[in-house]
């Protein structure tokens, strides 16, 4: 594909834009797992919100 | 009869069907992208002033469209936060904080790409490229506050809510900045009294890009926005946890 003399500055555009959307998107996935192991972490620990709660479970946490 | 916001104001009601809609939205952007990447790069024809580089502009556009709607998003949902108190409404904000910052990045990047080969400069403070930049420096300082009263969750929505709505004031004059003061950057070319100044050849592709950008601009904001709530449960489970271990110790000690 011939993008003429100014090639380079078209393909820095794309290859700029490909690399912040594939950091943003990946940051996003860590930081999700990161917060659901936190929380399944802490409810392993008996740590759970109301809504989460089993009837006549003691212990629990909001 | 409750409002779409008001039945959304039930985080866990919201992570249930931001959780159904998110792969659709997702995989609906990702089909629009790739369409559109094909038609700038195989169908759209060369521009017949700037040649090829008007391919920066299918990138360029969409970015510099959702660098305002993020600021947008964000003083909606200051506004909501400070007038309605919605639930979900500092979450929104905080979600869209670092999405917007890095479709504003990508704006100021590629404009500067494309202004170098057309303009003969990388940057020039005109008042389109510097009233961009400035909104680079509001998102920046939304996550610098938010980051330095990181300790007052509650406090750092509030001051975060008044500089969104202070700073909303940004966007009228990027948009209209073209039209107020002689710049380089060329005036409104889509979004114009008189309809499209584009010939559809290239206007096709660019709205195709547009679309396909917002989109994942709403699938990024989703994910956010449900990290957060996650990040939030996280924290009140945790500080619950501190003050039964407390409870416990005063207990044991008496």
């Amino acid at each position: 594909m011939d993008l003429g003399p100014h090639a380079a500055f078209i393909w820095a555009s794309y290859a700029v834009v490909a690399l912040v959307i594939a950091l943003l998107i990946a940051w996003l996935i860590a930081d999700g797992r990161q917060q659901q192991r936190r929380l399944e972490q802490l409810e392993a620990r008996g740590v759970r919100r109301r809504s989460a709660r089993q009837p006549f479970q003691d212990g629990g946490t909001a | 009869m409750q409002t779409l916001t008001q039945r959304l104001a039930n985080p866990t009601r919201f992570m249930e069907l931001s959780r159904r809609i998110l792969p659709w939205i997702s995989g609906l952007a990702a089909l629009t992208l790739a369409s559109g990447l094909y038609l700038a790069f195989f169908v759209a024809p060369p521009d017949y002033q700037q040649g090829e580089t008007v391919k920066i502009m299918f990138i360029h556009v969409p970015a510099a469209w959702l660098s305002m709607m993020g600021y947008l998003i964000i003083a909606v949902s200051s506004f909501g936060l400070l007038v309605f108190r919605h639930p979900l409404a500092d979450v929104s904000a905080k979600a869209a904080a670092p999405i917007g910052a890095a479709f504003t990045f990508l704006a100021l990047v590629t404009g500067s790409l494309w202004g170098k080969p057309m303009w003969g400069a990388y940057w020039v403070w005109d008042a389109r490229l510097t009233s961009v930049l400035i909104l680079f420096f509001l998102y920046i300082g939304q996550i610098a506050l938010r980051s330095a009263l990181d300790e007052d969750p509650a406090l750092a929505g509030k001051l975060t809510a008044v500089l969104g709505l202070v700073g909303v004031v940004i966007l009228p004059v990027i948009r209209f900045s073209v039209d107020w003061w002689n710049t380089l950057h060329q005036p409104a070319s889509v979004l114009r009294v008189g309809g499209p100044a584009i010939h559809p050849s290239i206007l096709v592709p660019l709205l195709v890009m547009a679309v396909g950008f917002t989109l994942l601009f709403f699938a990024m904001h989703l994910k956010a926005m449900r990290n957060e709530i996650l990040r939030r449960r996280v924290r009140s489970l945790t500080m619950a946890e501190v003050e039964r271990a407390a409870r416990f110790e005063v207990r044991t000690a008496e």
